[in-house]
This record gives structure tokens, C-alpha cells and sequence, in this order.
């Protein structure tokens, strides 16, 4: 068990915080959050900077400890997070990366880096949420493109999306094609014909997510990533991914929450109450842990080569819960009416800590992933 | 940086599995807890095993590894609920003639409890008036009580070993309710079929995996913040595992019969024994 990191990995630590120092003063003013197009510009222009400064890859081709230090510096500094471009870069990019065609990681990755598309995710449906493969969206094949007709629901980021990671059936179920064979992973672009967008409201009241409406979009059979009616495992793939790296980068924005609280906290005079205290501390250690869970799955991926295991199930179910601690602890540190202020950052945020539960697998979907293929529990049953 | 294991961590680990297997299974911790007394037969075998000198330079008997091996070590030691006063025997090897090879057995007192006092060779610090708990509630730890609710606090490698073994413990009984749930069965499948229980389960490893980051990291740093971290995690993890684990038992899981209270009492006794969750809170605060 080693913590050190190498004189090699130092190196890029220091000169990461060196252009960090310097970068992050010539930043433009942060946009509103219900302001996408700003949104998606700034957060793009920010992928931009990394792209041409050779920080693009850190999100997928660097060594896990290289991003590990890229997350740790960029959280610790306050710089942008991936924010618009989280689909692309922390999912669809990745999961491209293993099991793309040359000619489609060449055509898709490099846009991503340089922040010049940017992704979601077209999974979820009206009737196959948790229960995703009984999706029903439909491509039927017509020469060389696919015709996809049916309807998605909460796509993130759809209004401000390029491209869509989409999944579709192609084949229908029945007695011989089980619910998870005959789906297909398609990379759908959002300004064909046949796309409706109509953005919903989040109890926070921001449009994060939208439905989408598919009336016979053509997509070209060459956008197929996989094999077609391979699509369910592409797709365990990019579950892997978005349950097994993609919040790592919070945790550190966490635990920086967590000094910002304690120094309200004794600005206000809250800190003198021992339960708040104690609830601070806790936090502490749960953040803290949950950093060193992460190198120790980051070690692991490292040694055994490639994408991360169903340990992100484990990583995710705790991380949810004590994101959400962490805002109620807050609005305990707001106190009162600072509390139940929306204009305050810290209630924006406990709004939408509420969502991390239930987005990319609830809670619920997730302790059966551990009981069954960690523990080995049996399957079935109520 | 490579946090996992390395071979020689690995068949460290291993073999006290083992050995603690062979020498200290399932009859021999039901009899120690019908018989009385600890097993020095036992403890010297630990200490010729190098348990105790683990940690002392070899020019002076000892193995000449670091905590993270301790840490390990300790943690099968609390798998295995290998009873008597580990901690502070391996704390004071080297100090102690005879505590590293495990001809003397060496207590001392903390947070006011002294464990094993009428067995103990040697008892480090002042336990003056130290009175005997006439029923303390593991069966397999006595306790005597300083006068006046007087306290020491454990320094802090006290404190991060008896974190491993909570965290073995906790490894344990998750094993435990995991293989129970797997061969009981009820309305015609096994009870681990049942969601409300595999959600049980799953969150007992999740848990034992935080906890577990929490103690080897804190092991690697010695780092006070992370030890007190590291401590409040696998308190949590030993105590709910072991009433999760009960809960998963059924009706068995409250007979004497079943191992699963001796975890449970354990685990108790250890959080006291360890170090106070409010100092614990108090440190991760100061340290905000
Ligand atoms: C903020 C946010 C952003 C999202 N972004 C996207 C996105 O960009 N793209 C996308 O495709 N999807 C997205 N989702 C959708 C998300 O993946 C689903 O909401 C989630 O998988 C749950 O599905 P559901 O909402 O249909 O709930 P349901 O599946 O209907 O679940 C309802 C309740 O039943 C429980 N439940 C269901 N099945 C079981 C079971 N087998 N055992 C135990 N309990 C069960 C659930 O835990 C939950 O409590 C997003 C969701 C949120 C909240």
C-alpha cells in the first residue's frame, strides 16, 4: 500500500497548479444557471483551454493517477467542472474509446476534448427507467441508415446537446430475443429531422433535463458503436463508466464545501453548537474515506487494466447519500431563512443533491447490482 | 501511488488467516467462551508467529514491518474475535521483557476500562482502585473500572488497531449474513432472494469498503485526522454490521448459540476500548 505519488506525477501536479494560477484569474463571469447557451459556452470555452494547454485526454486516455491529480487540482483551484459536456466526456468519449471503430473514435473524441460538441444521453423512457432494457424506441433498418421512431425522458443537457447516445431496439422481444438482446448503441445527431426537444422543469425549477420526441430520425448505420443487438452490453460499459469515475471529481468539491461550511459556520457563531459540529466531523470522515475508496479503486483498475468494475455501485450508493448529508448540514449552517433561500448556492445545491439517489441507477437499483454480483446473492424475488 | 495490497501484504494476510483458522476456529472461540481464562498456550503462539514483534527492528527479535502489516494482522485478529489484551501487549513489545515473543501479557487502561486485568502479567499505567465489572457484557473481555472516572486516552496507533479489528469484525459478519442468506430458505427460496435483505447486505459491504479505505489509508499516513476518520468508520461498520448480521440471522441470530452476539458485544467494547466517538468528532472538526 503506497500513497506516494511518483516524481513524474509531481511534476504534473506543479505545473497543473501553475497554469491553474494563472488561467483561472482570465475566466469570464460564470452564467446564471438557467442561462444554457451560456452555460454550454462557458463550459466548453473552459474544455477549450484544457484542449490547447494538453489537458484534453485527462478525462480518458491519461493514467487513472495522472486524472486523479488532474481532479484533485482542478477542484481544489475552484476551476469550471465539466458541467454542459459531462455526457461526452465522462461517458459517451470513454465508452467510444473502447468500443468504437478507428474511424469513429477519430471522428467523435477529438470534438469532445476541444469542446466543440457536445453529448447526452438519450437512455431512460417513459416506461424503462430502472427497468431500462424493456426500452421501446424502435430503428428499423432502411439501407444504410437506421429509422428510429418512440420517445426518451430526462435527457440531460438535451437542449444544448450535438449528439445523442441513444438506444434503440432493433429487434422486438419475444420468446427467442430476451428484453436485453436486440438493443442497439447508436450516436444519434440532435439537429436531424424528426427531433423534438421539450425541456422539463427540475423541482429546483432549472431545465437540466428535457423530453425528446423521435419521429423516423435517420441515423446512419456507420453511428452504430457495437455490434447491432449488442447495444445492452456497450452499454453496461458506459454504466461502468458513469457509476465508476464520473462523480470522482465531486468528492474533492466536497470536502472543499466542507471547509467553506465550518468557516461560515464560525463566522456565524453556529459553530459553538456540538451536534452541528459533530455532523461536520462525520462528514469529514465520510469524505475523506470516500477519496481514499477512490485511489483504492483507481489502484485497482490500474493493476487490472481498463474500464472499472461494479465497485462503482459501491462507490455511488455511498456517495449520494452523503452528498445529500452534506446540503442538509448546510442548510443547518445557513439556519433559517438563509435555508430556504433559493438564491443561495448552497440551497441550489441540496435541490439538486436530490437527484444523485435516484440518476444513473437509484439507490435501490444499485444494492441489488452489490447483492447480487459482488455478494452473490440470488437473483428474483419481492 | 499504488493503494492495494502488495504480495507480501497479501500472504501476510493469508497465512494469519490461516493460522488463526487452525489454531483459533470455530470450537476454540466457542470454548473460550464457556471455559475461562485467557489461552496462553495461544498467545505464545501468536507471539513465536511474530504478531506481537511485528512491528520491532529485527536486531531486537521483532519482524521489522510497519503499521500497514499491523494493520492487516490485527484486522484477521478481529475476524477471528481472537480474545485478550492484543493492542496493548503489541504496544508494548519491545518495552515489555517477554511482550513481543508472548511470554508476558501486558495490559494497560483506556478511557477508564482496563480489559484482562487479572490475566495481565504487566499492567502499564495507574490502575490503582481498579474495580471488576461483575458482568461485563462480552463474554470474552473482562473489564475492570478506574475510580473516579478517570481516563487516558489511547494513543493513536491504540486507536488505529483497534479500528483494523473492527474492521475484520465487520468483514466477518458480513460473510456471516451473506452465506446465512444464501442456504436459509423461506417461502420456498433462500431468504437472500428477499430484497429487504440483500439491500441489508449490500449496504454492510458498502460499509466494510469505506471503512476499509479509511483504515489501511490512515495506517499508510499516520495521520491524526485520518486515524480519528478511520476509527469512526469501522465503529459504524463493526456495530450495524454485527445488528444487520443479527437481523439476517432470524430468531438464531438471538440464541447464545449463534456467534453473531460475540461480534455485536465485541464490537461494543472495542469502540470504548479504541477511543470515544466525541473525541474522534472533536479532532475531524478542529481539523475543518
Ligand atoms: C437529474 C436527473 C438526470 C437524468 N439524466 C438522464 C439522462 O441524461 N439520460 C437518461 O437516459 N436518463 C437520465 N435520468 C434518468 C434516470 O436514469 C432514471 O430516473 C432512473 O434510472 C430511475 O428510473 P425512473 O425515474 O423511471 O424510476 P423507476 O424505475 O420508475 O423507479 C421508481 C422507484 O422504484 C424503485 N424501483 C424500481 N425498480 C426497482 C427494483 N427492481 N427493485 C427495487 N426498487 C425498484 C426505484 O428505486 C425508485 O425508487 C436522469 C434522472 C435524473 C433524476
Amino acid at each position: 500500500m503506497d500513497l506516494t505519488y511518483t516524481g513524474e506525477e509531481e511534476e504534473f501536479r506543479a505545473r497543473l497548479r501553475e497554469w491553474l494560477g494563472g488561467v483561472l484569474p482570465t475566466l469570464p463571469a460564470k452564467p446564471s444557471p438557467g442561462d444554457w447557451p451560456g452555460r454550454r459556452a462557458y463550459d466548453t470555452g473552459w474544455q477549450r483551454r484544457l484542449y490547447d494547454a494538453g489537458y484534453g485526454d485527462v478525462h480518458w486516455d491519461a493514467s487513472p493517477t495522472t486524472r486523479l491529480i488532474f481532479l484533485e487540482e482542478t477542484e481544489r483551484a475552484g476551476a469550471p467542472y465539466v458541467g454542459a459536456n459531462f455526457v461526452g466526456l465522462l461517458h459517451a468519449g470513454p465508452t467510444i474509446a473502447a468500443e468504437g471503430t478507428a474511424a469513429q473514435r477519430e471522428r467523435w473524441l477529438t470534438p469532445v476534448l476541444r469542446g466543440d460538441e457536445v453529448w447526452c444521453q438519450g437512455f431512460s423512457e417513459p416506461g424503462a427507467g430502472s427497468d431500462l432494457a424493456s426500452l421501446r424506441t424502435k430503428a428499423v433498418r432502411d439501407g444504410d441508415t437506421y429509422v428510429v421512431s418512440g420517445s426518451k425522458i430526462w435527457t440531460s443537457h438535451a437542449e444544448v446537446a450535438d449528439w445523442c447516445e441513444l438506444l434503440v431496439r432493433t429487434e422486438p422481444v419475444s420468446a427467442e430475443v430476451p428484453k436485453h438482446r436486440g438493443i442497439t448503441w447508436l450516436a444519434m445527431p440532435m439537429d436531424a429531422p424528426g427531433i423534438t426537444v421539450r425541456p422539463l422543469r427540475t423541482l429546483a425549477g432549472s431545465t437540466e433535463f428535457a423530453e425528446m420526441f423521435l419521429d423516423e430520425v435517420r441515423v446512419p448505420v456507420d453511428n452504430r458503436v457495437g455490434a447491432e443487438n449488442d447495444g445492452w452490453r456497450v452499454t453496461m460499459v458506459t454504466l461502468s463508466f458513469e457509476r465508476g469515475t464520473a462523480f470522482v471529481g465531486e468528492v474533492v468539491a466536497c470536502r472543499r464545501v466542507l471547509g467553506e461550511l465550518a468557516a461560515h459556520a464560525k463566522k456565524s457563531g453556529r459553530w459553538d453548537d456540538a451536534v452541528l459540529r459533530r455532523e461536520l466531523a462525520l462528514l469529514t470522515a465520510e469524505f475523506g474515506a470516500l477519496w481514499r475508496l477512490t485511489q483504492w479503486n483507481v489502484s485497482e483498475a490500474q493493476a487490472s487494466g481498463g474500464v472499472p468494475g461494479v465497485g462503482g455501485s459501491v462507490f455511488k450508493l455511498r456517495y449520494s447519500h452523503a452528498r445529500q448529508r452534506l446540503y442538509d448540514v448546510a442548510a443547518g449552517v445557513l439556519g433559517g431563512a438563509g435555508a430556504l433561500d433559493a438564491g443561495q448556492e448552497w440551497t441550489l445545491d441540496r435541490l439538486s443533491s436530490l437527484s444523485y439517489t435516484i440518476a444513473a441507477g437509484t439507490s435501490q437499483i444499485q444494492r441489488n447490482i452489490v447483492a447480487e454480483r459482488i455478494l452473490g446473492l440470488p437473483k428474483g424475488g419481492r | 501511488m499504488h493503494f492495494q495490497l502488495t504480495e507480501e501484504q497479501r500472504a501476510l494476510r493469508d497465512g494469519t488467516r490461516a493460522l488463526l483458522a487452525g489454531r483459533f476456529g470455530r470450537d476454540a472461540l466457542r470454548a473460550a467462551v464457556d471455559g475461562a481464562g485467557l489461552d496462553r498456550e495461544l498467545w505464545r503462539e501468536l507471539g513465536a508467529a511474530g504478531l506481537f514483534g511485528l512491528c520491532l527492528p529485527e536486531e531486537s527479535g521483532g519482524v521489522g514491518l510497519g503499521l500497514a502489516e499491523a494493520v492487516l494482522v490485527f484486522e484477521e485478529c478481529g475476524r477471528a474475535l481472537v480474545p485478550g489484551p492484543l493492542v496493548a501487549t503489541f504496544l508494548a513489545a519491545g518495552e515489555v521483557e517477554g511482550a513481543a515473543t508472548g511470554e508476558t501479557v501486558v495490559t494497560t487502561p483506556y478511557n477508564g476500562l482496563v480489559p484482562w486485568l487479572d490475566a495481565a502479567d504487566v499492567a502499564l499505567g495507574d490502575t490503582a482502585g481498579a474495580e471488576p465489572l461483575s458482568a461485563p457484557v462480552d463474554p470474552l473481555t473482562p473489564l475492570h473500572r478506574l475510580p473516579g472516572g478517570e481516563r487516558t486516552r489511547p494513543p493513536w496507533r491504540a486507536t488505529l488497531l483497534y479500528a483494523a479489528e473492527q474492521l475484520g469484525s465487520a468483514g466477518r459478519t458480513l460473510d456471516m449474513a451473506v452465506q446465512h442468506a444464501r442456504e436459509r430458505e423461506q417461502f420456498g427460496q433462500p431468504v437472500g432472494a428477499f430484497q429487504a435483505v440483500k439491500h441489508l447486505c449490500a449496504e454492510m459491504l458498502v460499509r466494510v469498503e469505506v471503512a476499509r479505505a479509511a483504515v489501511y489509508a490512515a495506517a499508510v499516513t499516520g495521520d491524526p485526522v485520518e486515524v480519528a476518520a478511520a476509527e469512526l468508520l469501522a465503529d459504524q461498520a463493526a456495530v450495524q454490521g454485527a445488528r444487520d448480521c443479527l437481523q439476517v440471522h432470524g430468531g438464531m441470530g438471538f440464541t447464545w448459540e449463534g456467534d453473531v452476539h460475540l461480534h455485536l458485544k465485541r464490537a461494543w467494547t472495542r469502540a470504548e476500548l479504541g477511543g470515544r466517538a466525541r473525541d474522534a468528532e472533536e479532532a475531524l472538526a478542529a481539523s475543518l
